[in-house]
């Protein structure tokens, strides 16, 4: 019985990272799955589902080594997932504005308000350092669509001074 | 009058270039009856291309009158379609019956003038904007074997792009 995990390493970004870790892997006799990846502030985070047959000891000791020669933390989870579980975002939500702590708690607290689950979440900042800017993506599924989720976030860019636009996602079947 | 099987990626043959009809003939229209009735056969798809029938022709059936607040010309048959005139260009989420389970973000023209010939061999010209546009844009690629997998960008391109930005570039999309 193959089981499923989730894999997350974090450590200092440099080359070679992915291909050592996921060469490590295959060697060991694991399968990968969905996975994200992305440098976060000079540093490097990987979640990567794995396949494996066996204990999590012994995954952990398939990647502990190439993970410690690369400086990165590790952490293993066995998980109930499988693949082809999908879920359609309908909805696509952008944000941005003037860098202050508060933004993606209020903006995220109005979406769960709407009744928005969130599938992908990734932002940035960018701007100068001494004027930062806030940037966010989502995209989820909100079962009175986009509408819903308008109203209520639209409201709160006012109030807050922030850029938001909500967008449905209409997605073509063909 | 049958509901055909639907070619599944990495089946190689969706990524073959179909040919041109030649004959508009009754057993052309009868594989046209059998591409429409297998669109209908799947709930929310709004168009279907030969190849991913597995008959390596060019001709598309659309139909994207399904959806509230589209605009659109009703329920087509595309054969050996040109695109004569391509306008704007905008993101939007595609998927298809040919790649089950995945749907993928995708830069489209958003007015396009498109010549095609029907099930009778009369020439027609039309005008699509918006989602029939994409569909339309999505279907024809399947005829040069192209799938929207071979077209995906990425979501962090998708920042405020709203529908009157980028008109400036009059983006070429679909077969030439």
């Amino acid at each position: 019985m193959k089981n499923w995990f989730m894999l997350t390493l974090v450590g200092k970004d440099r080359p070679g990272i992915v291909a050592k870790v996921s060469a490590a892997l295959y060697r060991g006799g694991a399968n990968l799955g969905e996975a994200s990846m992305t440098r976060l502030g000079g540093n490097f985070a990987v979640m990567l589902m794995t396949q494996y047959e066996g204990p999590p000891e012994a995954l952990e000791k398939i990647v502990a080594p190439v993970a410690g020669g690369l400086a990165l933390r590790l952490h293993i989870d066995p998980i109930e997932g499988e693949l082809h579980r999908h879920v359609e975002p309908n909805v696509r939500v952008s944000v941005y504005g003037a860098d202050r702590a508060g933004i993606v708690a209020e903006v995220t607290g109005a979406l769960a308000e709407a009744g928005l689950n969130i599938l992908d979440l990734e932002s940035d900042v960018g701007g100068s350092s001494l004027r930062p800017i806030y940037i966010m993506h989502i995209e989820g599924h909100a079962e009175g669509g986009a509408d819903a989720v308008k109203r209520i976030l639209e409201a709160l860019a006012k109030e807050k001074n922030i850029e938001v636009q909500i967008a449905p996602i209409d997605t073509l079947l063909g | 009058m049958a509901v055909l099987d639907i070619l599944i990626y990495p089946d190689p043959r969706l990524k073959q270039t179909s040919s041109s009809v030649s004959n508009f003939d009754a057993p052309l229209r009868d594989f046209i009856a059998d591409l429409e009735e297998t669109m209908l056969a799947h709930p929310g798809c709004v168009g279907l291309a030969a190849p991913q029938a597995g008959r390596f022709e060019r001709i598309v059936v659309l139909d994207v009158s399904g959806k509230p607040q589209v605009p659109n010309n009703g329920r087509l048959t595309l054969i050996n379609p040109e695109i004569v005139h391509a306008d704007g260009s905008a993101v939007g989420r595609e998927g298809c019956l040919s790649v089950p389970d995945y749907t993928g973000n995708v830069a489209r023209a958003e007015k396009i003038a498109l010549k095609a010939f029907d099930s009778h061999g009369r020439e027609r010209l039309y005008r699509m904007e918006g989602f029939e546009a994409r569909a339309a844009l999505h279907e024809l690629d399947h005829l040069d074997g192209l799938l929207f997998l071979d077209r995906l960008v990425s979501r962090r391109n998708a920042l405020f792009r709203r529908k009157n930005q980028g008109r400036s570039s009059a983006a070429k999309t679909g077969p030439s």
